[in-house]
């Protein structure tokens, strides 16, 4: 598996380019052309970007995630959430590293198997960074008015983490 | 974001100062900015790589194969979305994220909020499509989540991939979800036009 997994991103690429020179393109002068444009867009991020991870690096070195997990506890139970997941939940749709840094610490404190470990694989394996994706997503293009977009956006998140637990037991059989 | 941000830096402010890590606070202000830099430079460096690459796949019309491949999805989910380019770009983000290339999905995604941006007369408000866009990238529909499947090997599980099929499932219901409040906040935008 490991293997397939890694010899797939270089496949992606040589297809790519492959396909290209059997269609008769000149792959390094559009290569050339479409790279162009990787940095300004980067640039165009990069204000967004930076106010949004100010906030979350501010949240995760006061301590805020950690409070608000443990108040949250209760009503996470009531929910069906292992409280142990609750800090997943909080910082997931907010930053990639940040999340991928609580799921380890959950896996290693709790068992990758547990039935916590699983309900964190999965509301991992099933979430995106929202915050992060509307950033960018908006900030590239220079589109200020979001509309609906982060509503729908967390909400989906939340129907993630809420089904989570419930897949587990169905799927996996765990308690 | 101009409300919740400032709500997020109060409750950082408020918590460090009551539970006394004010000097943990104050590094993560000093850092965050050159962190957040680091990042985006090598974000640059995706962005041109998988730029050029898509650059190549457009002009040789592998996009547009991809996109007529994924059609029935697309529309599906842009029931009024005709332009071929956009649904071509569209698609290739899809096919990068569906596979598990993050680090691809995110430049061939900006591509396709850019065609989109053009159709909608470079406005700066987003257009039912983009919403539709970002929330299906925000739900991650992936047959391999090869992030999950490497930390659970790490923590010494026998079956890293367990929670393949569960993930897959649940994301596919949360995307799901998302788009049918997207289908509700357009109604709510057009009832208040």
């Amino acid at each position: 598996m490991e293997t397939v997994a890694a010899f797939f991103l270089p496949s992606v690429v040589v297809l790519i380019i492959g396909y290209g020179v059997v269609k008769k393109c000149r792959v390094f002068d559009v290569f050339l052309e479409g790279a162009k444009g990787g940095f300004r867009t980067a640039l165009n991020v990069a204000p967004s970007l930076l106010a949004l991870l100010l906030a979350v690096d501010m949240l995760r070195a006061s301590g805020a995630i950690d409070l608000v997990s443990r108040l949250l506890a209760p009503a996470a139970s009531f929910l069906g959430l292992p409280p142990e997941t609750v800090p997943l939940t909080l910082l997931s749709p907010l930053s990639g590293s940040g999340s991928v840094g609580v799921l380890k610490t959950i896996l290693e404190q709790n068992g990758p198997d547990s039935f916590v470990g699983l309900c964190a694989s999965v509301m991992g394996g099933s979430t995106e960074t929202t915050f992060y994706a509307v950033t960018v997503y908006y900030g590239a293009i220079g589109v200020k008015k979001t509309r609906h977009t982060l509503p729908c956006a967390v909400c989906a998140d939340w129907v993630s983490f809420l089904l989570s637990p419930r897949f587990v037991t169905w799927l996996l059989r765990r308690q | 974001m101009n409300l919740l941000w400032p709500v997020l830096i109060a409750v950082a402010f408020v918590c460090a100062a009551c539970t006394g890590k004010t000097a943990e606070l104050s590094a993560a202000v000093v850092a965050s900015g050159a962190d957040t830099m680091a990042f985006l430079l090598r974000l640059a460096g995706v962005l041109c790589i998988w730029g050029g690459l898509a650059a190549v796949a457009e002009k040789s019309g592998l996009a547009a194969l991809c996109g007529r491949a994924l059609s029935p999805l697309l529309r599906l989910v842009f029931p009024r979305l005709k332009d071929e380019k956009a649904r071509a770009a569209i698609a290739l983000n899809v096919s990068a994220n569906f596979l598990g290339l993050g680090n691809a999905a995110t430049p061939l995604g900006i591509a396709a909020m850019k065609r989109l941006r053009e159709l909608g007369g470079e406005s700066a408000v987003a257009s039912d499509e983009m919403v539709r866009f970002v929330v299906m990238n925000s739900a991650a529909v992936h047959l391999v989540p090869a992030t999950v499947a490497l930390l659970r090997g790490e923590a010494g599980s026998p079956a890293p991939t367990a929670t393949l099929l569960p993930a897959l499932i649940v994301s596919l219901l949360a995307l799901t979800a998302g788009l049918a409040l997207c289908a509700v906040g357009e109604r709510v935008s057009a009832w208040k036009r």
